[in-house]
């Protein structure tokens, strides 16, 4: 099980409580798929992504940019037990959507960044550091039902 | 992976907005990098490390000058990268991932120092253009 100390799930939850999950949501959502191209594999029934300013407007991606963050919302309510609320999600991101773990490892990177941009120096060198534990161990917890 | 036209035009913007601060920025980004990839590290066990070392600084600059040559040099970074290549793969031989850790670490700086620049197509190009580096630098490994 992952151990947190207190001033780490300080740090993360001091900056949730600021984080517009609508708008970070989207803004992650979109630029995987701008930064990393091949990730649109799993979007081809979103319509539009031709261009950065095509996907960026895109409201699939928005919505489910926000969607994903959302669900990061849970985890951040769960540290204590990301195992457990990610189960059936991981199961789904395997037998139904059969996504390859490596993206949930380049949409936390690119969230992480995001972060940054929103917060600019509040997010010090503590602040990332416990933010990339995050979304390194919501990867790793997503990925774990897979087979 | 390419650097097409725009990317280079991307990074070499970036580098011209980041001015003078460049090694600040590198500085920056490898405090980061001790701080959240404490495994990174293991390569400076005859360093200083704790927040606002000297050498840590030092070796920022040293970075950025180096990036900012490879950004002068954007059309031919194998050429520009070569001394430094050999100087990884010979005698500090860092293993390959940790050019990520960096990278995601200088993209995290340009962020919280400049997010206005850090469009998502210049996201793109910055990141490709780390990427590169990376390659070069781990080119001549095997």
């Amino acid at each position: 099980m992952v151990h947190w100390s207190a001033e780490e799930k300080q740090l993360i939850a001091g900056i949730w409580g600021k984080v517009s999950v609508e708008q970070c949501g989207a803004e992650a959502l979109a630029r995987l798929l701008i930064v990393y191209p091949w990730t649109q594999r799993f979007f081809s029934d979103f319509g539009n992504l031709s261009s950065p300013t095509a996907i960026i407007s895109n409201p699939k991606v928005r919505a489910h940019g926000k969607k994903v963050l959302t669900s990061f919302g849970e985890a951040i309510k769960n540290l204590d037990n990301l195992k457990g609320t990610y189960s059936k999600l991981s199961e789904l991101h395997c037998d139904k959507l059969h996504v390859d773990p490596e993206n949930f490892r380049l949409l936390g990177d690119i969230l992480v960044i995001v972060l940054a941009a929103h917060f600019g120096k509040d997010f010090t060198p503590d602040c990332q550091a416990a933010w990339q534990k995050l979304v390194r161990v919501v990867a790793h917890a997503l990925a774990r039902k897979y087979h | 992976m390419v650097l097409s036209a725009g990317d280079k035009s991307n990074v070499k913007n970036v580098f011209a907005k980041i001015g003078g601060q460049a090694e600040e920025y590198g500085a920056d980004a490898l405090e980061r990098m001790f701080v959240t990839y404490p495994q990174t590290k293991t390569y400076f066990p005859h360093f200083d490390l704790a927040k606002g070392s000297a050498q840590v600084k030092g070796h920022g600059k040293k970075v950025a000058a180096a990036l900012v040559e490879a950004v002068n040099n954007i059309d031919d970074l194998a050429g520009a990268l070569s001394k430094l290549s050999d100087l990884h793969a010979q005698k500090l031989r860092v293993d390959p991932v940790n050019f990520k850790l960096l990278g995601q670490c200088f993209l995290v700086v340009v962020a919280t120092r400049n997010p206005s620049l850090l469009t998502p197509e210049v996201h793109a190009s910055l990141d490709k253009f780390l990427c590169a580096v990376g390659t070069v630098l781990t080119a001549k490994y095997r």
